[in-house]
């Protein structure tokens, strides 16, 4: 087919000043670069969060410093740290506070697995009661870690069907 | 249908002519970001006036003295890493002192002299921690960012010298994990050089701000008959009036060689504990430089110790005798005689103490860990009774304690 | 602490108390008292001997058979002779319901100390005003620093109904795989000097059928 249109790619004599582009890249753009944390920081690797959070590491650069305690403004659930048993149900209740979307983190190895914790008390995994998108392991993982962890997670989000669930119910 | 909801009347009057008012349950915690870890605090309000304060722990008690009857002596070092995780090796340096005394092992100088740097740096860490979260507790941000920014350049050190930034499991029964690299020392001594100042400058922003002493003065006062009667020791004891400092009182590990001062609170309130963890920071760069001075050479590890530490890798690789050492120490674990020892550290956050009853051999019948978090915790209730609740939270910061080690 | 303070203050507390022995001990002074005498002996040594701050309350379990099967063991510090003293009493009652004196008369710093040692042990403390457990939750059936409590833990609910309901995670026994490889306590027996696996009946692939 012959057509007498010679512009290729974007031309704001013919679109006006709107982008066009696909829902899910915009909404999935905005979602993985303001990724609040919920910094469930049970024990030492809460340590290494702070860390990460800090000057030398700077997890502002990802758009994520502001770890937002109350579960229902933040965005993804890092658990750092052992979670026992009896934290177990708080822990679940806040991951039920926290609105739809939302991820979860699982940093360390206790929070992993249960790390070298075998024992009675310890919950074997915090994926026993909440879904975990993304494990780190290491005891306690080095703040890079955290960010590749981040990163890992933003690449997943980005790959979400967004849209898809925006309009249903 | 629905039922109508009866709104109660906000102008009935009692009896005596003021307002009815009930008392509000409040549970403070377990997630909080001002409860430094999982503590939870059940308090019954009064308005804003707490009355009964009841803190209820446990929410990270992960079972370790179970875990150290079934792991050998050497296994469970990194178990104590884990117990203060602000300042690990000061903790691994209290498990193998403790250790040493049931078998009665003295280990060199030179080792003692790395224990005493290693942990008077963890000292530092934990304080600058310590003070940062008490910053952030008050309204004080640039503390935490400061304190953090130093603490980094501790944790390079740590790394240099043990390989992991801060759960270090660095010592040994009998001695440490490796000999102090080419060139630490003097790291170390740079490192003090320039903290001094920028330590100055952090604590220049709350010591006399306006905002810091109207939230500490006066605020969270034990007295010191109360603070011996709780069984509180560290700053928190001190902060109180007693000068009780085992570094002082019961030297161990050649702290008598070193001066220092130790600092003694007078009114006992968040403030006294507050100043009291600032100049001992400046106290340990004292200690580190003397050690530093004074560095002794010779061997890093008790050598005659050849049930205890495993002799050095290249003999173990080449002759038949030491491999067998090596491998009785591995699997059987540090042969130690029946007994018991109690023996008590003095840790950044109090007195950290190893109740060990062992039947011989090289796992523990019983390993008690005497915590002082734990200790300092149960002033709670008294302290915060007839406190606004904003004061629960500067008490909470003062306290300083760690959830790691208070629920073991 | 020379050799001659160790003998001082056990000797003056057994003559004091006769019935107190001392208690063999590789660093400090240590006496064997009978649960009836523990508060005074407690007392006396915080009055007239200046140990005022009691910095640990525990409790050893010599394990099944063993009479008394439940030591409790108190530790005072001096703050002004710096030296400690430790007090062992053997826990009256049977092995099930093992009971001992609560020193929260005394100090206020026991109160913690006996209600972790009855969470971990099961001892109940005479006198203390508020006994209920602080490591474990309030209803956790079993007292997990006996010796016959396997360090995996036993199957049991949840301590929120709502969450477990909801989500029917259950507390479920450690997966030990056949661990901790390690010897046991005591002197090294030769014929069986490798650590053994303790519980080899079950690991990740087969779990444990029941407690």
């Amino acid at each position: 087919m012959v057509t007498s249109n010679t512009e290729l790619a974007y031309n704001s004599k013919v679109e006006g000043e709107a982008i066009v582009t696909r829902a899910d890249a915009v909404i999935n753009w905005i979602r993985t670069n303001s990724m609040w944390p919920m910094p469930m920081g049970l024990a030492c690797c809460a340590i290494e969060l702070m860390a990460a959070g800090g000057s030398r590491f700077d997890i502002a650069r990802f758009g994520a410093e502001v770890m937002r305690f109350s579960p229902r403004q933040a965005d993804c659930m890092i658990v750092a740290g052992t979670v026992t048993y009896k934290m177990a149900s708080s822990l679940r209740r806040i991951y039920d506070q926290m609105a739809a979307p939302k991820w979860v983190i699982a940093m360390g190895a206790c929070a992993s697995s249960g790390g070298m914790y075998r024992s009675y008390a310890t919950l074997q995994g915090v994926d026993r009661i909440v879904p975990v998108d993304v494990y780190i392991s290491g005891c306690p993982p080095r703040p890079e870690a955290l960010l590749d962890a981040l990163m890992k997670l933003q690449a997943k989000v980005s790959k979400e069907r967004s849209s898809k669930n925006l309009l249903t119910a | 249908m629905a039922t109508e909801f009866a709104f109660p009347d906000a102008t009935a009057k009692n009896a005596t002519g003021e307002f009815e008012t009930e008392k509000m349950s409040l549970s403070m915690g377990p997630s909080h970001p001002s409860t430094h870890g999982v503590l939870r605090v059940q308090m019954e309000l009064d308005g804003e006036v707490v009355i009964k304060a009841d803190p209820i722990i446990g929410y990270l008690h992960r079972g370790d003295e179970k875990i150290a009857e079934n792991m050998t002596y050497n296994q469970f070092v990194p178990y104590t890493d884990r117990l203060d995780y602000l300042a690990p090796l000061a903790n691994n340096m209290a498990y193998a002192i403790a250790v040493e005394k049931l078998a009665k092992l003295e280990v060199p100088e030179r080792c003692q002299a790395i224990r005493v740097i290693t942990a008077e740096m963890a000292r530092i860490s934990a304080h600058l921690l310590g003070l940062g979260a008490f910053g952030i507790d008050t309204g004080a941000w640039t503390v935490f960012m400061y304190s953090f920014t130093e603490r980094e350049k501790l944790y390079k050190l740590f790394e240099e010298l043990t390989g992991a930034r801060f759960t270090t499991s660095y010592t040994r029964i009998g001695g440490v994990a490796r000999d102090v690299p080419d060139g630490w020392t003097d790291r170390v001594n740079a490192f003090c050089d320039q903290f001094l100042p920028i330590l100055e400058e952090i604590l220049s922003l709350l010591t006399r701000n306006k905002i810091f002493m109207d939230r500490t003065v006066g605020i969270g006062v034990i007295s010191k008959e109360d603070a011996i009667a709780y069984g509180l020791t560290g700053p928190n004891l001190r902060g109180s009036g007693v000068a009780a400092d085992l570094r002082k009182d019961r030297p161990y590990s050649g702290y008598e060689k070193y001066e220092f001062d130790v600092p003694v609170g007078t009114t006992g309130d968040s403030y006294d504990r507050y100043l009291v963890r600032g100049e001992e920071m400046r106290q340990s760069v004292r200690i580190i430089k003397q050690a530093i001075k004074s560095f002794p050479g010779g061997d890093w590890y008790a050598k005659d110790a050849r049930k205890i530490f495993a002799p050095p890798k290249d003999k173990i690789l080449t002759s038949m005798e030491e491999l067998i050492q090596n491998f009785m120490i591995v699997t059987e674990g540090p042969q130690m005689p029946a007994g018991e020892v109690y023996f008590e550290a003095e840790n950044p956050k109090g007195t950290l103490g190893f109740y060990i009853v062992s039947k011989g051999g090289g796992v523990p019948y019983r390993l008690k860990i005497r915590a002082p978090s734990f200790c300092n915790l149960s002033i709670l209730s008294k302290v915060c009774t007839g406190v606004m609740i904003s004061d629960v939270v500067s008490i909470l910061g003062s306290l300083d304690f760690v959830m790691g080690e208070c629920d073991r | 602490m020379s050799a001659t303070t160790t003998a001082d203050i056990t000797a003056q507390i057994q003559q004091q108390f006769p019935q107190a022995t001392p208690r063999a001990s590789l660093d400090h002074p240590a006496l064997d008292v009978p649960a009836g005498d523990v508060l005074a002996v407690l007392k006396t040594l915080r009055d007239t001997h200046g140990y005022d701050m009691l910095v640990d309350v525990t409790a050893i379990d010599w394990a099944e058979g063993a009479n008394p099967r439940f030591t409790a063991v108190y530790h005072l510090y001096s703050t002004t002779s710096h030296n400690y003293v430790r007090i062992a009493t053997a826990c009256t009652g049977d092995d099930s319901a093992p009971v001992a004196p609560s020193a929260t008369s005394l100090w206020p710093a026991a109160d913690w100390h006996e209600r972790e040692t009855y969470d971990m042990f099961g001892i109940r403390f005479e006198g203390h005003p508020d006994l209920r457990r602080i490591l474990m939750w309030e209803g956790y059936p079993y007292h997990p620093l006996r010796k016959e409590f396997p360090l995996a833990g036993i199957e049991t609910e949840l301590p929120d109904p709502e969450v477990a309901a909801a989500t029917k995670v259950q507390v479920k026994p450690a997966p030990m795989a056949g661990g901790p490889f390690v010897a046991s306590s005591g002197e090294i027996n030769l014929t069986e000097a490798e650590p053994r696996a303790k519980d080899e009946s079950w690991n990740e692939a087969n779990e444990k059928p029941g407690a």
